[in-house]
């Protein structure tokens, strides 16, 4: 807010001395730079203190800080409710499910109230809630057949945040010149697009920052990838590998195009950039496959709660380091209370009630539920994550290994990540196996 | 939740867990917001009770806060006290623990207000165990989720929610005709916390025309065993100080005069009016040449010696306001003394309640919840009375947000507690009981056994919209409600600045005052018409 609102916008992302770009430069797309202007000018009315050039850099009052936790909420409030509430109304309109009343609001209650957003964007302070609810109102237009209006919305979304590029080989057929219009102060000169890119990529940071259950980070315990091979060739193989992963369900789409299958490489797509191969991942991008999974609650309740509960694992050292300890235990109580309301979709027999799947295609899946999500093995797993929550916050690692617990808490939920994955992949393989028979 | 099931099924304790489990999440949420003074009284409450002995409990003056609720609730105190020491034993040593402010204090005490609302729940549920489940939800989204009680209990900090639970279940003892427990409960209540006591008239006659009935020695013999019990509650908690020699200072404790007519904020009862009408007659006669001196004394400081407050009105003094509480209430008590029905006690308590907010002295408004905890029992009876409710619990909740007056706390108290949640859960919860269907008089006498006025009533209205839809009347008024605020808040401090700070907060008195005032008619109304 401060870059944006003191510095004309030609040197946003150029480094001079009045913008330190080491100093937190902006490294989100000009949307980001927009919205932090815009709730910049609402800051300056009340606490121009806050975010004076120079003099701000670490001041921290009530009055700002109260301020910029209302900015967030303010734009939960008005872009990602209604998007949700788009969403939810095309879907249960679509017929894409068979479900009673109480299945809508127990929809939205899902989609709001996943604790890993809500932790992340009003406890961790982030904006994401404005480029998720832009994508998922780029979906909903997307699904009713609103082709422009879901690019538009689409290239808004992208250009807030580049972790919603997860999304972009599922968007791919939707992308238009939107995205120019944006970037119009920054197409004067190769050198300024430019500029932008390389803060949007930081490829200086290493393969992983933080501890993130993702391939790279799993994996470095055994082959340690950062001394074996240069900052240029992972970069490489992090892209090679994303990309070969995605590809099948690419092209399963472009041969079998539906509004089902959209939902599904939405969440496919995601879910292999974040947990797999992807270079540089931040572990709130998990936020994202997670974001398709709950526009198909009604149908994967299973793995909706098995995803939310190992994202909020995977995030609790985070937490853990912010302090939010109660608001993550008060949080998932709540997910696990509505999950599990009485007369909601969780509580009645049937699991899957759609429509377009065949009869193999269900005992397909059930088997797979059956062995996935049979009591014994949640339970063991229920069990691990509950000691190990303990263990992390009563015990302290030995000097030898620091970071012990993180890693193994890292290690459990990217095991579950694999399997997530592999579980869809496997649907996705029956369903069109399905389609072409 | 449209489970048909029967009301003592697990199922629906199932239910009520579930109702619980989210109230106490969102609580758990409140734990590090903002906290009043309070807070350090009850703390201060755990030191006294711990480290002193029980002879010095109502003379110790280590702190401004000194003890002043009656035994049993220094009982309570004590009984939590003996778990504190092993959090943190600071919290209940008298001298270090003056003002101390640890997490560990902070948990503990909303942790334990968390657990004593339990209670409630179980008062809830004893109370509605007979309702239908759709009316019985009703009542629960009202009492366990009511957004006052939150305010009250879990923000501001006290301990209501279990005196709640116990009020509850001394009224539905009553409206199942065990008179004795009912009479029991409430007489424990009373050395609880003694500001239940404007109920008692009620609870009195209602008692000697119930219960002591069926000739002149059964009815006397009775008169003795309630008597007996009655006296032997207040033994036990009032005993020990007796024998110390202790009641006159107990009872000066507990009833501290040099207390002004009003709160510093003023509650929206009939003195604002009273004070308003005073100033604006000072004012016209000011106007008209008149000398009229400007009182001496506050409407908030104490009584100082015979000057008056009041610049032209007549002098009100607590003996004035305990006639007119009285008064109020006697249309009420002449019924119950010649109709004493079980099913409307939580009617005519909860009018005892509002008559007690209206005319009292030094009256808090947090007392509105005593009128709004009560009238949830019957407010699924009938579709007058959900619309009263509506109009009623959206009042008595907003008159609440200046005790929460911090800026990080005004989304939630907006957002959270009235706009959204409140008033549109209310208004899905009484549109599902009371659908729209035209020209069915039978589907509105659901399950219960209709009384001869009920159907008398239903007949009247059969003509009329049977569904549940505000008047214009109500919803300018709710519309009001906006606008108070908006002024308070924004418009005030942009348009006038520092100037006439008190006037936001004089609005908002005056404008619930009237909210509540057409209460306490209605429900005189709605007593006199029922029997």
């Amino acid at each position: 807010m401060e870059i944006t609102l003191n510095i004309p916008a030609k040197d946003w992302y150029r480094n001079s001395t009045f913008n330190d770009l080491s100093y937190w430069g902006l490294d989100y797309p000009p949307l980001t730079a927009y919205q932090s202007y815009i709730h910049g000018a609402f800051l300056k009315t009340f606490d121009p203190d806050s975010i004076a050039l120079f003099t701000s850099r670490g001041y921290e009052s009530y009055l700002g800080k109260l301020l910029m936790r209302w900015t967030v909420l303010s734009s939960d409030v008005l872009i990602f409710f209604p998007a949700v509430l788009y969403i939810v109304l095309v879907y249960c309109s679509m017929q894409l499910c068979i479900g009673q009343n109480n299945d809508v609001a127990w929809h939205v209650a899902m989609i709001l109230l996943n604790p890993c957003l809500i932790l992340i964007d009003h406890g961790d302070f982030q904006y994401n809630c404005i480029s998720l609810g832009l994508t998922i109102a780029a979906i909903a237009a997307a699904l009713s057949q609103k082709d422009l209006v879901a690019s538009v919305l689409y290239c808004l979304a992208l250009n807030q945040k580049q972790m919603s590029a997860y999304f972009a080989p599922a968007f791919f057929s939707y992308l238009l010149g939107t995205f120019s219009v944006a970037w119009w102060p920054y197409l004067q000169s190769k050198e300024a697009a430019l500029a932008v890119l390389s803060r949007l990529a930081p490829f200086e940071r290493g393969i992983f920052e933080d501890y993130v259950a993702n391939f790279w980070c799993t994996s470095s315990m055994l082959v340690k990838w950062k001394k074996l091979y240069s900052t240029q060739s992972l970069r490489i193989f992090g892209l090679a590998a994303t990309l070969l992963t995605c590809l099948p369900s690419m092209v399963q789409q472009v041969l079998a195009p539906s509004s089902k299958g959209f939902l599904y490489v939405l969440l496919n797509s995601s879910q292999h950039h974040f947990s797999s191969f992807k270079y540089a991942v931040h572990g709130k991008s998990i936020l994202l496959p997670l974001l398709p999974l709950t526009l198909l609650a009604l149908e994967v309740h299973q793995s909706l709660l098995w995803l939310t509960h190992f994202a909020m694992f995977s995030m609790f050292p985070l937490l853990h380091r912010d302090k939010l300890v109660l608001a993550y235990i008060a949080l998932y109580a709540l997910f696990l209370l509505v999950y599990f309301a009485p007369g909601g979709p969780s509580g009645r027999r049937n699991g899957s009630k759609t429509r377009d799947h065949s009869q193999t295609t269900k005992i397909g899946m059930e088997f797979i539920s059956s062995i996935a999500f049979h009591p014994l093995v949640m339970g063991f797993l229920g069990l691990c994550s509950l000691v190990l929550h303990v263990i992390y916050i009563t015990m302290h690692p030995t000097n030898k290994y620091p970071f012990l617990f993180e890693a193994v808490i890292m290690l459990i939920c990217f095991s579950q990540f694999v399997l997530f994955t592999l579980q869809f992949k496997a649907v996705d393989a029956i369903e069109t196996s399905n389609i072409k028979s | 939740m449209k489970l048909q099931e029967s009301p003592r099924s697990p199922a629906s304790i199932t239910q009520l867990l579930w109702f619980f489990g989210i109230a106490t999440v969102v609580k758990l949420l409140l734990i590090p917001a903002y906290y009043s003074t309070d807070l350090e009284v009850h703390r201060h409450w755990l030191a006294i009770t711990h480290s002193l002995p029980l002879g010095q409990w109502y003379y110790d003056e280590t702190s401004e806060w000194t003890l002043d609720y009656p035994p049993f609730f220094a009982y309570f105190e004590r009984f939590l006290s003996f778990f504190a020491p092993l959090i943190d034993p600071w919290i209940v040593h008298l001298h270090h623990g003056l003002s101390y402010k640890a997490d560990s204090s902070i948990y503990f005490q909303r942790i334990s207000v968390i657990v004593s609302d339990l209670f409630l729940q179980y008062g809830v549920h004893i109370s509605t165990r007979n309702l239908a489940s759709l009316k019985r939800n009703l009542v629960w989204v009202f009492v366990i989720w009511s957004p006052g009680l939150l305010i009250v209990d879990h923000l501001h900090f006290q301990y209501n929610g279990f005196l709640f639970g116990w009020l509850l279940l001394s009224i539905s003892f009553l409206a199942q005709g065990r008179d004795l427990m009912g009479g029991f409960m409430f007489a424990v209540l009373l050395c609880f916390k003694h500001l239940f006591a404007v109920a008692a008239p009620v609870y009195f006659v209602y008692l000697l025309r119930h219960y002591c009935r069926g000739g002149l020695v059964r009815g006397f013999a009775r008169l003795s065993v309630l008597g007996a019990i009655v006296v032997a509650v207040f033994a036990a908690a009032y005993g020990p100080f007796v024998y110390h020699g202790q009641i006159q200072q107990v009872i000066r404790r507990m009833f501290p005069f040099g207390r002004g007519l009003c709160h510093a904020y003023w509650a929206p009862n009939f003195w604002v009016f009273y004070i308003v009408l005073d100033k604006g007659i000072a004012f016209l006669l000011r106007k008209f040449g008149f000398d009229i001196p400007s009182p001496v004394a506050s409407f908030t400081g104490g009584l100082v010696g015979d000057a008056s407050p009041f610049a032209v009105l007549p002098r009100i003094t607590p003996m004035t306001t305990f006639i007119m509480v009285l008064l109020a209430l006697s249309p009420c008590l002449f019924k119950t003394w010649r109709y004493p029905r079980p099913r409307l006690i939580a009617r005519s308590v909860a009018y005892a309640y509002t008559c007690g907010f209206l005319f009292g002295w030094h009256i808090h408004e947090k007392a509105s919840l005593h009128i709004s905890i009560p009238l949830a029992l019957v407010a699924v009876e009938s579709l007058e009375d959900s619309k009263h409710y509506f109009l009623l619990s959206v009042v008595s909740c907003y008159s609440l947000f200046p005790l929460i007056y911090e800026a990080q706390e005004y989304p939630i108290k907006v957002l959270l507690l009235l706009l959204l949640l409140h008033t549109i859960l209310m208004w899905f919860c009484f549109s599902a009981l009371f659908p729209k269907i035209i020209g069915t008089k039978g589907s509105l006498q659901s399950d219960k056994k209709a009384t001869q006025s009920d159907s008398k009533g239903i007949s009247r209205t059969a003509a009329e919209k049977q569904w549940f839809e505000l008047g214009w009347v109500a919803k300018s008024y709710l519309l009001g409600v906006v606008v108070v605020e908006t002024w308070g808040q924004f418009l005030h401090p942009y348009l006038l600045g520092d100037k006439l700070p008190f006037l936001p907060l004089m609005l908002i008195s005056m404008y619930c005052a009237i909210g509540i005032s057409y209460s306490w008619i209605w429900q005189l109304k709605r007593i006199i018409i029922l029997s």
